[in-house]
């Protein structure tokens, strides 16, 4: 769907895309790594599993969330990418962790 | 524990950085809350890294601009407060907002609230589909990732944005498969009239005039059409359109919409601000004074989502409301506000008059907002035009009773992509007009925040 | 045009609209007026809880009896209402709180009920395995449940209108003047006599019993809700808790509601509520305390209802003090939901037979007299 304008100068941190290894520039989000990464839908709907991917890239649609990190629900496209990020498809609705990880940590 | 300032501002656009830069410049504390990492808005994202960036020609002048607004800001001396998401504004000019760890406070002797515009929902048959986004969504990628469309990349709809968007992917040694234009014919006849008045913003017309040239020169195929429809099988593959009344079919790998764009105006509803229908640019928008005063004492409001007036305009906007509120809390007097003024008023005299013919000439052709029954009006909660329709024939009497029965709106987005859709599918359904029909009540808080955010806040003075 | 009527209603929230269906089903004329449209605060925005367990002992008997209504909804309404008899918990957290849920359950028994019953450890996390681990045990009424409010509201109404009753929307009231042996309810639209009123007025419940002379005592409440984003199916009772404020349930969508009464402000001439941070707060901690794994949960959106309150929380139902044909159904302080459907019936009862067999005993507007009373022979009063 993209591709990116050359731009040697560019500094770039490592991601992973749905388990896929990429390097991204330090200023690219969450969502703009995916949609280099061309993984399609970036959620499926909870409502009725419709596949879907970022729409508005500017925090209004809600149509990108991710699970970055292991985090559910995040708007991949505020989210600006660091090194080491892990940048995944979110099934459905949130995952749930009882009692485990996500109590933990966030 | 809340930081006390003059004036916070939210957003941090044209209007909010001048009004921030205008506050500090009169010695006002002033603080600008914003989403992005980086100043500038949506109209100027990124604009400090990309006008050095591989995009820098293609993205031009009017983009470019948006460096002096940035630069002036930075050394006014405003402090800034990037990366935190706006979740609640009090009518005392309180804002809470959140970094996706913890909320922190502002307590604002006034708010600004200069969030903006989003583009107008555009609910057409499979525009759910991975593949479908704005044209503000693409050039968003442009300026901040140096990102241009691969592949067949079809652009959709009307205004000025797709035609600037398209000469801008050219120059940058992009490719756009076609253009469809869906701008009603008759627009252009409606039009003519404030023709006169358009007269006075020249230059606005001539780039207007360039931008049609540039097209046509630029070889991208223009179609004219009424209707469009996204198809394929877990993702976009063709785009279907009716021109004259034939349907056509294309491949499509990228398809971006765009029908102009609307004020933010979830921030000054939540708050309880006054609103009204804007019959010509078909939106609400809050009542404001010349100041851009709302009819609560400490909110303020400048720019786009006070209603859509362009970057230059919102940039004055932002500097007069930054007198009115240094005159109400006593730092100047009325009379060296209202001398300070007299230069934004005179620009803004140069950006207004050509809006009428803009928004006639743009003005979204009639179903936009209330498309087929079996289109999705609620992205958030997959709810169709016909399950709103639905809800009217058994007794909703608005958007809020609508919700109630079937949660468009209630997802996520909290409204912002279906809530003109709903008004509109309504005042059809019932033979209202959308000011009659209303909008959804927008519920707190104004972005989704965890739980445990949440139960954080009232911790601070415990242990 | 004087429209007649044997029962003008004042009021078309869930009450209101109740009454008219019973009255409607057994043959009577009715008006109801609602100034705003049915279902418009309290009772469409509600938790929804369907709750016999827990009420005050002057509430029990009525309650319990509302289930019957409850288990037939469907054919009372015409509407599931989105009912689900998947029960209730009041969970307990330290053995000293689930003593208290067996001084509970033997109280209630006392009182000839059957419906509540103990639960420990074991069946807790059966039942609810998300539960926090620290949880002992609780108390459980096993065919109580939840449904959704304004459905059920709209569903009243729509019944009620459709036995012949006259719903009429945007109509608020504006004076209630005798004419002769009837009533004159004064609209702003229209005129309406009747030799029955019925006092439904919610919030507003205190104005409308002031027209007639009958003093009532009736703050405001505005308990606030919230909900999450939907996740997955992970909860199926409602919950509630001894030592918290604190209503928790899992809707059919899979969103999290969650209440308790932490109150937010109304203003009842404005019609206008703003939610209070600091206490919603309060029920976030004890949403995460009771269920940790809603730690990372998303809140979507949070509102507060306007609902009348009365000094000792019980509802006003009864006819008035002061003057004859007036029927109050108002102050249900915040747990008036399950009431709905059988209050209706009491209502039609007072307005055809002038008494119930239904138990509505110390329900009435003279225990206040008597507890004025009381307060000043104790020396308490003022």
């Amino acid at each position: 769907m993209f591709r990116k304008l050359p731009d040697p100068a560019c500094a770039t941190v490592a991601v992973t895309v749905d388990g896929q290894a990429m390097r991204v520039a330090t200023h690219e989000t969450a969502a703009s790594a995916a949609l280099l990464a061309a993984m399609g839908a970036t959620r499926t709907s909870p409502v009725n599993g419709e596949p879907r991917a970022p729409f508005c890239m500017m925090g209004v649609c809600y149509d990108c969330l991710m699970v970055i990190d292991g985090v559910p629900s995040r708007q991949a496209c505020l989210v600006p990418v660091r090194d080491g990020m892990r940048i995944e498809r979110q099934a459905g609705a949130r995952a749930l962790a009882f009692g485990s990880a996500e109590t933990a940590d966030v | 524990m809340s930081e006390t300032f003059d004036l916070v501002v939210i957003g941090a656009g044209p209007a909010g950085l001048a009004a921030a830069a205008q506050a500090a410049e009169l010695g006002l504390s002033a603080v600008v809350v914003d989403e992005q990492p980086e100043p500038g808005g949506q109209i100027y994202r990124a604009v400090e890294r990309a006008t050095k960036g591989p995009a820098a020609a293609a993205l031009g002048a009017d983009y470019a601009h948006g460096r002096q607004v940035v630069e002036a800001f930075r050394r006014s001396g405003a402090a800034y407060r990037p990366g935190l998401q706006v979740w609640q504004v009090e009518p005392s000019g309180e804002v809470l907002a959140s970094d996706g760890q913890r909320s922190v406070a502002f307590a604002g002797r006034r708010a600004l609230v200069a969030v903006g515009a989003t583009e107008r929902p555009v609910p057409i048959p499979g525009w759910t589909l991975p593949g479908v986004m704005g044209v503000g969504a693409g050039q968003i990628l442009l300026k901040s990732s140096g990102m241009v469309p691969a592949g067949e990349t079809w652009v959709v709809g009307s205004g000025p944005l797709p035609l600037l968007y398209m000469q801008q992917i050219i120059a940058a040694g992009g490719r756009i498969a076609g253009y469809i234009d869906t701008t009603p014919a008759a627009n252009g006849f409606l039009a003519a009239p404030h023709l006169s008045a358009a007269l006075r913003n020249l230059p606005y017309l001539r780039k207007g005039l360039k931008l049609r040239g540039a097209l046509r020169r630029s070889g991208i195929p223009g179609h004219r059409a009424d209707a469009v429809e996204a198809a394929g099988d877990g993702r976009v593959e063709r785009v279907r359109f009716r021109s004259g009344g034939t349907w056509h079919e294309k491949p499509c790998d990228l398809l971006l919409l765009h029908e102009g764009v609307v004020p933010n105006v979830h921030v000054t509803m939540a708050i309880g601000c006054a609103h009204e229908w804007d019959e010509r640019q078909e939106c609400f928008r809050p009542r404001l004074d010349e100041w851009g005063c709302t009819d609560i004492a400490a909110i303020l409001v400048a720019g786009d989502c006070g209603g859509i007036e362009g970057a230059r305009a919102a940039e004055a906007r932002g500097r007069l409301v930054a007198l009115g509120a240094a005159a109400s809390l006593g730092r100047i007097d009325d009379a060296t506000r209202d001398r300070m003024a007299r230069p934004l008023r005179r620009e803004l005299r140069r950006h207004l008059p050509i809006r009428p013919f803009l928004d006639t000439l743009f003005r979204p052709r009639r179903g936009l907002t209330a498309p087929a029954d079996a289109v999705i009006a609620c992205r958030c909660e997959s709810v169709t035009a016909g399950q709103v329709r639905e809800t009217v024939r058994i007794g909703a009497v608005g958007p809020n009773q609508a919700k109630s029965f079937i949660r468009c709106g209630m997802g996520p987005c909290q409204g912002r992509m279906c809530g003109l859709t709903v008004t509109g599918i309504i005042a059809e359904a019932t033979g209202r007009t959308p000011a009659e029909v209303g909008f959804f009540r927008i519920r707190p808080p104004l972005k989704p925040l965890t739980l445990g955010e949440l139960a954080a806040l009232g911790e601070d003075s415990g242990t | 045009m004087t429209v007649e009527a044997d029962v003008v209603i004042v009021g078309g929230g869930l009450h209101g609209c109740s009454a008219a269906l019973h009255l409607a089903q057994r043959g009577r004329r009715v008006v109801v007026l609602e100034r705003r449209h049915v279902g418009r605060h309290s009772s469409g925005i509600n938790a929804g809880g369907v709750r016999t367990m827990n009420r005050d002992p002057a509430e029990i008997g009525l309650s319990v009896a509302g289930m019957e209504l409850w288990r037939r909804i469907g054919e009372l309404t015409g509407d599931d209402c989105a009912f689900h008899a998947h029960g209730q918990i009041r969970v307990a957290e330290t053995p000293a709180e689930l003593a208290k849920v067996a001084e509970r359950v033997a109280m209630v028994r006392r009182l000839g009920f059957e419906h509540e019953e103990l639960i420990e450890r074991d069946e807790l996390r059966r039942l609810v395995p998300a539960i926090a681990p620290h949880c002992v045990g609780g108390l459980i009424v096993r065919d109580d449940g939840a449904a959704d409010p304004y459905r059920t509201t709209l569903a009243f109404g729509r019944r009620a209108a459709a036995l012949g009753a006259e719903v009429r929307e945007g109509e608020g009231l504006v004076a209630l003047e005798r004419a002769g042996a009837d009533w004159l309810a004064v609209g702003e639209h229209g005129r309406y006599r009747a030799p029955i009123v019925v006092n439904a007025a919610g919030a507003w419940a205190g104005d409308v019993a002031a027209m007639v002379g009958d003093a009532v005592d009736l703050r405001v409440r505005a308990s606030m809700m919230m909900v999450t984003e939907r996740m997955p199916r992970f909860l199926d009772p409602v919950i509630a808790s001894v030592g918290r404020k604190l209503s928790f349930k899992q809707s059919d969508a899979g969103t999290v509601v969650i209440g308790g009464g932490q109150q937010g402000t109304a203003d009842r001439h404005t019609e206008k509520t703003r939610i209070n941070f600091a206490n919603l707060a309060g029920s976030a901690r004890a949403a995460i305390a009771l269920f940790p794994l809603m730690q990372g949960a998303r809140l979507v959106r949070s509102w507060c209802g306007i609902e009348a309150e009365t000094v000792d929380h019980l509802p006003v139902l009864g006819r008035s003090l002061a003057a004859d044909g007036i029927i109050h159904s108002f102050g249900y302080s915040g747990h008036g939901f399950q009431l709905g459907p059988i209050c209706g019936s009491v209502v039609a009862d007072l307005a055809i037979h002038g008494a119930t067999n239904l138990p509505i005993a110390g329900l009435g507007l003279e225990r206040f007299a008597a507890q004025a009373a009381n307060g000043k022979a104790a020396g308490i009063g003022h």
